[in-house]
């Protein structure tokens, strides 16, 4: 099999295209190389999926804790305390077993049919899990921010008569994911790399359709060689988080376009935000 | 444990939850708390001196070991820290067993690496075939505790070198003023100093470190993880205890005993950090001074 033929065989093995049967003798680099980038578009859909929607609940979260009703407040803060608090392999633990006590057959709401067994599959629960996860450490974040915005940016609004919503959309919220930006860079990497967990904790791959890490394993497992597969995933994944970081270096960009450039927010890696 | 446990089948109600809670497998399940405190016991001190060691080599003058330093702690940023855990633990393993299949069998010809196989001679197996269970079990988490340092000692060392950089230049100027040599500035001023600017970046690694412990189970190890699976899952009327699905039950008080230990340590560093601010020429401990006055 020559390496273009591997490529045609395993780009897309991880999402139930091509060749059925996963390499088992005479693993080739060619063959890591594929397969384990084929995983990546497992990665990469968690990740996306999970940053887009999380980012607009972390939204409501941040205003929430940042509201003074109770109502309000406490819900977010409980919230965010437990999915910052637990660990994401519990959380995913957790989600899958609850999962798989809801009724095979589906559930019947007013006449209305609602099947259930999409929800246990890694793509659907897994990904709601992340998503909430990634909520309620973005949320902490932008309120972390939201409570830094200068008070004197509020005053001169209020002076020119700009108040209520239109206070919040044009100074608070513009504001706010400024001064939040790096942090959430760092949210977002770490993110990407937490979606590695996936098939390790309860949800399993279906048919051997796995992620980045899962391949990676699989190999290491056969060969019982590490020294190959592994920094094939590391190198995927520098690759992957240097991407993010020039998306996120460009909405930075834009974000601090209006600043004199010594004042601009610099995006620093730093890793202090796994889970 | 109790002796009106010796039936269980004719139990019910409470009791039987008594009994059910203290059966053998149970004591395990609290037994391996055991093992996630111990893990955390060790691990912190040994990663921090990783890290400090990591922190250390990435401000050396010398370049080869600067850079081995700054790889080091460059080494998280781009990678999800669980590949490095799934790599270590293997790699550790053989690399022991390489070491000491040179050692002890230095007139083995055969080649280690058999096309799929790791194969070393069988005086060099770590622990030896013939060793009772426990020191498998041992040596397995001891190869766990000794990746969780590597992997958490890159991240300490993250912290520390930036808690070196962020020490006022100042205070190191004024020592060397005084005479003293760059050693002295080091143990006297720069060390004591850069605790407290290191302090938020640990309390949040120490926070990590207690939300990566779960990942012991990926390392093989039985820990809670392993025992609340184990013993969640159905029961049929072959066993002891027969229920239905539990594992929701256990994972949820998983989930609380993981609050309940990041509440705690949230605390403790609170209060550490107060005490570590007190005085200091920041802003937490310029709004302390002003608190007090």
């Amino acid at each position: 099999m020559t390496c273009w033929e591997t490529i045609g065989a395993y780009a897309f093995r991880s999402l139930g295209f091509g060749e059925k049967l996963l390499p088992s003798t005479d693993f080739t680099l060619c063959q890591q190389f594929t397969l384990i980038g084929s995983g990546l578009i497992w990665n990469i859909y968690f990740g996306v999926l999970a940053l887009l929607s999380g980012f607009f609940l972390a939204n409501l979260l941040a205003l929430a804790k940042a509201s003074s009703q109770p109502w309000a407040r406490k819900p977010a803060e409980w919230f965010i305390f437990v999915f910052r608090g637990s660990p994401l392999f519990i959380q995913f633990f957790l989600a899958y077993s609850a999962l798989v006590l809801l009724p095979r057959a589906g559930i019947n709401i007013l006449g209305l049919h609602i099947a259930t067994n999409w929800l246990t599959s890694a793509w659907a629960g897994a990904l709601f899990v992340m998503f909430l996860n990634t909520a309620a450490y973005a949320g902490e974040i932008f309120y972390g921010a939201l409570m830094s915005v200068p008070k004197g940016d509020l005053e001169a609004a209020e002076a020119y008569g700009i108040s209520g919503w239109s206070k919040f959309r044009r100074i608070q919220w513009p504001t706010m994911l400024r001064l939040a930006w790096p942090a959430y860079t760092n949210e977002a990497i770490f993110l990407f790399h937490a979606t590695t967990l996936v098939f390790f904790s309860g949800f399993p791959a279906y048919q051997q359709r796995g992620d980045a890490l899962y391949y990676a394993s699989y190999f290491a497992d056969k060969t019982f060689n590490p020294f190959v597969s592994y920094p094939i995933v590391a190198f995927y994944f520098i690759l992957l988080t240097l991407c993010l970081l020039g998306l996120f270096g460009l909405v930075n960009r834009r974000l601090n376009r209006h600043l004199p450039s010594n004042t601009r927010s610099r995006i620093r890696l730093r890793p202090q935000l796994i889970r | 444990m109790f002796n009106f446990c010796a039936d269980p089948k004719s139990l019910e109600g409470f009791s039987w939850l008594l009994c059910y809670l203290t059966s053998v497998k149970h004591i395990s399940f609290y037994w391996s708390f055991l093992t996630v405190l111990v893990l955390l016991a060790v691990a912190a001190p040994s990663a921090l001196l990783f890290g400090f060691g990591g922190a250390l080599a990435a401000r050396s003058h010398i370049p080869p070991l600067r850079w081995l330093g700054k790889l080091y702690t460059a080494m998280v940023r781009g990678v999800p820290d669980i590949v490095f855990f799934m790599f270590f633990i293997i790699a550790l393993d053989q690399g022991i067993e390489w070491m000491k299949h040179q050692i002890v069998c230095p007139d083995w010809t055969e080649p280690i690496r058999q096309g799929l196989e790791f194969r070393v001679c069988p005086q060099a197996k770590v622990p030896l075939g013939s060793s009772p269970q426990i020191w498998h079990q041992v040596y397995g988490f001891a190869l766990a505790v000794f990746t969780f340092a590597i992997v958490f000692g890159a991240f300490a060392a993250n912290v520390l070198y930036g808690a070196m950089n962020a020490v006022p230049r100042a205070q190191l100027e004024t020592a060397e003023s005084y005479g003293m040599t760059p050693r002295q500035v080091f143990r006297r001023i720069l060390l004591p100093q850069m605790w407290t600017y290191a302090l938020p970046g640990l309390s949040n690694l120490w926070m990590i470190l207690i939300k990566s412990t779960p990942l012991l189970f990926l390392l093989g190890v039985k820990d809670i993880v392993y025992w609340a699976r184990e013993l969640g899952s159905a029961k049929t009327q072959a066993y002891a205890y027969p229920h239905p699905d539990w594992r929701l039950w256990y994972f949820l008080f998983l989930l609380v005993a993981y609050l309940c230990m990041t509440r705690v340590s949230e605390t403790l560093l609170a209060r550490l950090a107060r005490r570590l601010n007190h005085g200091q020429a920041t802003a937490a401990g310029e709004a302390m001074r002003r608190a007090t006055q």
